[in-house]
């Protein structure tokens, strides 16, 4: 048995003449938490409504715990757990029948997993209410327990912080990470939020319009366009020192930036102090979205 | 399967929808019966406690004047006479067209319902059955499972038969129970005449037979039904086709209800005959009404509808496992 749990190769979809998705390759492995980050519109949910068989590809296969989507539809979906855009569920029904009802779609859940379910995301005093009455948090949970029912091996959650409140959003990082290490499953998150990729994921692709533009680790990514940001006084003096030993920008706000580099920092800190530079701030500035776009497109704006 | 369509019941349950068309229902027949108690008693009033051979017999002459009259349409005289003609067959032998009972009620209201009543509210049931899937977003939760879609959509058919078939049964049940609180519930075997043939103008009492009335009631619900299903399917199939309920609801309104009126009117426009909702009358061939285009027969129409309910599906389904769902 492999490592990996689910295959993209050369995902195409063309809508009318124009192609939406333009040949996507990736793999996902056991017990990962992978990101797919891209501004809105760059076909993220267009691709996770093709894994998960709603939407037909043109072309390209994707394969689930083994089983092609389009060939062997029920048992690839019998491998994988999902959430497309919101959960919406059933509003007039309460929260466990509405678990009833999708286990009632799965080759035999038994009641003591639904329960367990119901325990693990702690949704225990609201679940005979109707599901009307959650707030957007309970529903968020209600929809994984959902997709945990047929004890997936693969989890598709598209966008799912998205309405959260801060507690909220740090509760479903931390169970997304439980998941994958302690559960072993492979999560697939979709974001447009870098911070939120870069706090949960251990993998990322990036992609923009319709193309995968780099897949890699996190803090590969991050280390690559990770920036120091300085205040200093005098900054004349501050940018020369600096310059000698690294790259020097000159920021807004009479800032310096240079990048950042874990064990080099620290000494150029104290470079700057030993020379009589009064340092007021230093930063580690993580870069936006937009940056990291630049950097990998090479100027291509977003939009 | 049996899973599947429990989903589908619960759903269904859960949206009140049964209840909805039974409280419908239940007014409707509170209405009429009282409409008809109304009716009775004016006569009363009028004629006094008279036999209903005199009160046929006053009918048919008042139907005669009118006949007489001048600016009436020619559609129209013909359709008089022709009601004249079988008046005049029930009281030549011996038969009241009217006993008075919740069965004779239930056959009558049946008869008036056939074409635009129950069809609403069948469609009730049927219209958002997979367009509200979609408009609220639950389809890409059902169509994710390890179920294949067809499936889904066959669990969501049956559900549709059962739920028909609850309708006009509760239908039934229910204009049974509330005339028969003013009318009484006797009359199950008060005799019925049934097969008249309608050929041009003239009634043909060749094929006659007289029946016990709940044998009649019997033929006439299994026509009930099986035009509710029909329309229920052609519902089924907007409901696939037009995401939007209220939208697909009022294709099926206006088809429904240009049914009831081209009926009226279309007796010189022949290819309207193909047309589904200028059959739904079937009861009509029972009871011996002049058919809305010359030449139609309950065969013809059973046909016709048949047809139109085997391509509604095949077209659901074809569309529904291939659509992509955004």
């Amino acid at each position: 048995m492999s490592d990996i749990t689910l295959s993209v190769k050369g995902l195409r979809k063309t809508i009318g003449k124009k192609e939406i998705i333009k040949g996507l390759d990736f793999d996902l492995k056991r017990g990962e938490v992978f990101g797919f980050l891209g501004p809105n519109g760059a076909g993220k949910t267009t691709t996770i409504r093709m894994l998960v068989g709603l939407i037909k590809p043109s072309s390209g296969s994707i394969e689930i715990g083994g089983y092609n989507v389009r060939k062997n539809f029920t048992k690839a979906m019998s491998q994988m757990g999902c959430i497309v855009e919101n959960p919406e569920l059933y509003s007039y029904l309460t929260g466990w029948e509405n678990l009833e009802h999708f286990a009632r779609m799965l080759p035999e859940v038994d009641r003591a997993y639904m329960e367990y379910v119901v325990d693990l995301v702690r949704l225990n005093e609201r679940i005979h209410d109707q599901v009307k009455t959650y707030s957007l948090g309970m529903r968020q949970r209600l929809g994984i327990a959902q997709a945990l029912l047929g004890k997936p091996k693969v989890l598709i959650l598209d966008e799912p912080t998205n309405g959260l409140d801060p507690m909220g959003i740090r509760e479903m990082r931390n169970f997304i990470r439980y998941l994958a290490e302690e559960e072993g499953l492979t999560v697939l998150v979709s974001s447009h939020l870098l911070s939120e990729i870069q706090l949960m994921c251990d993998r990322v692709a990036i992609i923009s319009k319709g193309a995968v533009i780099k897949v890699d680790y996190v803090e590969n990514l991050l280390a690559m366009q990770e920036r120091v940001i300085w205040q200093v006084e005098p900054r004349e003096t501050a940018k020369d020192i600096l310059s000698e030993v690294t790259s020097v920008v000159e920021g807004p706000d009479g800032a310096l930036i240079t990048p950042y580099i874990e064990n080099a920092a620290s000494s150029w800190n104290r470079l700057l102090v030993e020379k009589g530079v009064e340092v007021k701030e230093m930063n580690r500035k993580l870069p936006a979205l937009e940056d990291l776009f630049l950097e990998l497109t090479g100027g291509e704006s977003i939009d | 399967m049996i899973n599947l369509v429990k989903n589908e019941m619960l759903k269904i349950v859960r949206k009140k929808r049964i209840l909805v068309v039974a409280g419908i229902i239940a007014v409707l027949v509170a209405l009429f019966t009282y409409s008809q108690f109304r009716e009775i008693e004016r006569r009363l009033e009028r004629f006094g406690d008279v036999d209903w051979r005199t009160t046929l017999q006053q009918q048919i002459i008042d139907t005669q004047n009118r006949i007489t009259s001048s600016g009436i349409s020619d559609e129209w005289k013909s359709e008089l006479q022709l009601r004249i003609q079988q008046q005049q067959y029930y009281l030549d032998n011996d038969v009241n067209p009217m006993e008075p009972g919740a069965p004779t009620f239930v056959r009558t209201f049946a008869e008036h319902s056939i074409n635009l009543f129950l069809p609403l509210m069948v469609m009730v049931v049927a219209a958002d059955m997979v367009s509200s899937e979609r408009s609220a977003g639950t389809v890409k939760l059902l169509l994710t499972r390890p179920v294949k879609r067809w499936r889904v959509l066959m669990s969501k058919y049956i559900t549709l038969i059962l739920s028909v078939s609850v309708i006009v049964v509760l239908f039934g049940l229910l204009s049974y129970l509330i005339s028969g609180l003013i009318f009484g519930y006797q009359g199950w075997t008060a005799p019925v005449i049934t097969g008249f043939n309608v050929e041009g103008n003239e009634l043909n009492t060749n094929t006659v037979q007289m029946i016990p009335q709940w044998q009649y009631l019997l033929m006439e619900f299994s026509l009930v039904w099986f035009v509710a299903l029909i329309v229920g399917t052609i519902t089924f199939m907007l409901s696939v086709l037009i995401r939007n309920t209220p939208a697909g609801m009022g294709v099926m309104l206006a088809a429904l209800i240009s049914g009831a009126i081209l009926s009226s009117m279309v007796s010189s426009w022949e290819s309207a005959k193909y047309l589904f909702m200028i059959n739904l009358n079937l009861t009509g061939y029972l009871s011996g009404q002049a058919p809305p285009i010359e030449g139609m027969t309950l065969g013809f129409s059973l046909l016709v509808l048949t047809i139109w309910g085997i391509a509604a599906l095949i077209v659901s389904f074809a569309v529904f496992i291939r659509q992509d769902i955004y």
